[in-house]
C-alpha cells in the first residue's frame, strides 16, 4: 500500500474516531475538523486538486468554524458527568451499521462497473471544471444560486428584530451615538 | 555577472545544490529546501518588522521607539527573541493543556502553508498550483480555527471573548477579501499565481507595466482587498480582537513566552503573506514598474513592494482610532461587500470592452468603469457623518 495514503487514512480514521469518542464537544468539533483536512488531503493525493482545495475552504474553513461557534453560543463544551459515551441503543445502531455496509458491499461487489476494464480517472483540470461549469451546467449553478439568495435573505430576515405592528421600525444602528 | 544571472541566482544556487544529491531524493529535497527558505527569509523579515513598526510608530506619535540596544536600537528583535526564548512559559491551571499546546501551532502552520503558492522572483514561486489564489484561500483558512483553540483553551473570559470577536471579524472580512480577487481571476482567466504576475510584464516596446492597479477596477479592487487584508491580520484600525484597553489582548492573554511570540509572528507572516497576494494579483507581481527599471531582480523588486505595503499597513496602524464593533461589521457587509460585487461588474465591462476600436474608446472606457464604481461608493456612504457623529469622550 502506497505509504502517503496509508498515514492519510489513519490521521483521517483517528479524527473520525475522536469526533465520536470523545467526551468534550470542543474536542470533538477539532477532530471532526482533523478528518475534513485529511479527506481533503485524501482527495490531493488522488490528483483531485479541485475537490481537495474547495473541501478545505467549505469543511475547515465554514462548517468547522459554524459547529464550533454554534458549541460556544449554546452550552459549554464541558462534559457532562454520568453520562455514557454508548447510547442504550447501541446494539440496534450496530446491527443498523452492519446491514447497511453490508447491502453496500454487495451491492459494489455486483454492480457491472466493476466487471469491466476500470476507466482510468479523468484528468480534470480547475480550468475543465470551470468552463464546464459555465457551459454545460449552467442552468442548475444557476438555480443552486437562486436557492443559496434566497436562503440568505431567509436568514436575514430570521436575524431582523421584531417589530411591534404599527410602530416604525427601528433603526439597524441603534445605540449608536454615545 | 549580468542582470538575468543575478536575477536566477537563488534558483542556479538551489540547482548547483540538488545536483551535489542523488537522484532519488531530489524532488523532496527540492522542497525541503524551499520551505527552509520561505522559513528563514521571513522570520528574518518579522524580526525586521518588528523593529520598523516600533520605529515608524514611535515617529508617528513624536517619540524615539526604541533606540537601547545596539546603534539606533537595531539589535532590539535579538533582544525581544532572547527575551521571549527564556520566558516562563505560563500555563493557567484550569486550562485545556492539549488545545491550549496547539493553538499556536495551528495557527502559525496554516498561515505558512499559504506562502507555497506566491512567486518571490522569476521561476521562483515554490509549487506553481493550478488552482494558486484557491489554495492560498483554502491554506489560511484553518487561522480561524487556531484563534478559536487559543481563546477556548485558556479559560478565560477575556480569551473566549477575543476569539469571539476574531472569528467574526475573520468570517466577513474573508468575503469582501476573496471577492475583490475574482476580477483579476476573471480579466486573466486563469487560477495560477505565476500566469497572473506573467501577465502583467510591460508589453514589448511599452514603457509602464500592465499592473492591474492601473486600471479602474483594478484599483478599487487593490484597495478592497487591502482594506480587508487588514481586518484578517487583525490589525489597527480592526485590531478588536486583541483590544489591549478592553479585553488586554484577546485571545493571547494567558499565552507567554515562545507561544506568545508564535502568536505575534503568525500576525505578522499573515500580513506578510496578504501583501504578498496583492503584489502578485494586482502590483504587476515580480515585475518593474518600468521597462528601463527591469535589470534590477525580479526579486528586489517583489520585496521592495512588500517593504513599501509594509510601511502602509505601519502607518495605519498609527494614524487609524479603533472601530467599534457595530462599525465594523456594519463597514464589512453593507460597505466591502456590495463595493467587492459591483467591482466585478465593472471588471466584467472593462474585459468585455476591450475590443472597441472607435475614436476616443479609451477614454469613454476608463470614464464609463470609474463611474460604475464612484457613483455606488457615493451611494453606500451616503450619511455616514450623520451615523457616525461627533465623538464624545465622557470618561476622559
Amino acid at each position: 500500500m502506497n505509504p502517503v495514503f496509508f498515514i492519510l487514512a489513519v490521521v483521517t480514521l483517528a479524527g473520525a474516531l475522536g469526533a465520536v469518542a470523545l467526551r468534550n464537544m470542543v474536542h470533538c468539533a477539532l477532530c471532526l475538523a482533523v478528518t475534513f483536512i485529511g479527506i481533503a488531503a485524501l482527495f490531493l493525493h488522488q490528483g483531485a486538486q479541485f475537490a481537495g482545495l474547495v473541501q478545505v475552504l467549505v469543511y475547515v474553513g465554514a462548517v468547522a468554524v459554524l459547529i464550533v461557534f454554534a458549541i460556544l453560543l449554546t452550552r459549554s463544551g464541558d462534559a457532562r458527568k454520568g453520562v455514557a459515551v454508548f447510547s442504550r441503543s447501541w446494539k440496534t445502531g450496530l446491527l443498523t451499521a452492519a446491514a447497511t455496509l453490508a447491502t453496500l458491499v454487495a451491492a459494489i461487489v455486483n454492480s457491472p462497473g466493476l466487471l469491466r476494464e476500470a476507466p482510468r480517472a479523468p484528468e480534470l483540470s480547475v480550468r475543465q471544471i470551470g468552463l464546464d461549469l459555465m457551459s454545460q451546467w449552467l442552468l442548475p449553478l444557476e438555480i443552486l444560486g437562486l436557492l443559496l439568495t434566497a436562503t440568505m435573505i431567509g436568514a436575514v430576515i430570521l436575524a431582523m428584530p421584531e417589530k411591534p405592528s404599527g410602530e416604525p421600525a427601528p433603526g439597524p444602528e441603534k445605540g449608536a451615538r454615545p | 555577472m549580468t542582470a538575468a544571472s543575478i536575477d536566477q541566482v537563488f534558483v542556479n544556487a538551489k540547482q548547483a545544490l540538488l545536483s551535489l544529491l542523488p537522484e532519488t531524493l531530489r524532488p523532496g529535497l527540492s522542497m525541503a529546501i524551499n520551505a527552509a527558505a520561505i522559513l528563514g527569509t521571513f522570520a528574518l523579515l518579522f524580526a525586521v518588522a518588528t523593529l520598523l513598526e516600533r520605529k515608524g510608530l514611535g515617529r508617528i506619535q513624536n517619540r524615539y521607539g526604541p533606540n537601547r540596544v545596539g546603534p539606533f536600537g537595531v539589535l532590539q528583535p535579538v533582544a525581544d527573541g532572547l527575551k521571549m526564548l527564556i520566558k516562563e512559559d505560563i500555563l493557567p491551571r484550569q486550562a485545556d493543556r492539549v488545545v491550549h499546546f496547539l493553538a499556536p501551532i495551528a495557527l502559525v502552520l496554516s498561515v505558512l502553508l499559504a506562502y507555497a503558492v506566491l512567486p518571490f522572483g522569476r521561476n521562483m514561486a515554490p509549487i506553481d498550483l493550478d488552482a494558486g489564489v484557491l489554495y492560498f484561500f483554502a491554506a489560511s483558512a484553518a487561522t480561524e480555527l487556531g484563534v478559536f483553540m487559543a481563546g477556548w483553551a485558556s479559560r478565560s473570559k477575556y480569551s473566549l471573548l477575543g476569539a469571539m470577536r476574531g472569528i467574526a471579524q475573520m468570517i466577513s472580512y474573508e468575503l469582501p477579501l476573496v471577492l475583490s480577487t475574482l476580477g483579476v481571476i476573471m480579466v486573466t482567466g486563469s487560477l495560477s499565481l505565476v500566469e497572473i504576475a506573467e501577465r502583467q510584464a510591460p508589453p514589448a516596446g511599452a514603457i509602464l507595466g500592465r499592473w492591474f492597479v492601473f486600471t479602474p477596477w483594478g484599483l478599487a479592487g487593490f484597495l478592497l482587498f487591502m482594506t480587508a487584508a487588514v481586518a484578517e491580520a487583525n490589525r489597527a484600525p480592526f485590531d478588536l480582537p486583541e483590544g489591549e484597553s478592553e479585553i488586554i489582548a484577546g485571545h493571547m492573554v494567558e499565552y507567554s513566552g515562545f507561544k506568545y511570540a508564535l502568536f505575534f509572528m503568525g500576525e505578522y507572516l499573515g500580513m506578510f503573506a496578504a501583501s504578498g497576494l496583492a503584489i502578485t494579483l494586482f502590483l504587476g507581481g515580480y515585475h518593474a514598474p518600468f521597462a528601463f527599471l527591469g535589470w534590477a531582480p525580479s526579486w528586489f523588486w517583489f520585496f521592495a513592494k512588500l517593504l513599501a505595503l509594509l510601511a502602509v499597513f505601519i502607518w495605519l496602524r498609527g494614524t487609524l482610532p479603533r472601530l467599534r464593533q457595530d462599525q465594523l461589521m456594519n463597514f464589512a457587509w453593507k460597505w466591502l461587500l456590495p463595493m467587492s460585487l459591483v467591482n466585478l461588474v465593472a471588471a466584467g465591462v472593462w474585459s468585455y470592452s476591450a475590443a472597441w476600436t472607435l475614436p476616443g474608446a479609451g477614454f469613454v472606457r476608463w470614464a464609463s468603469c470609474a463611474g460604475l464604481l464612484i457613483l455606488p461608493a457615493l451611494w453606500l456612504s451616503r450619511g455616514w457623518r450623520a451615523r457616525v457623529g461627533p465623538r464624545v469622550y465622557r470618561y476622559a
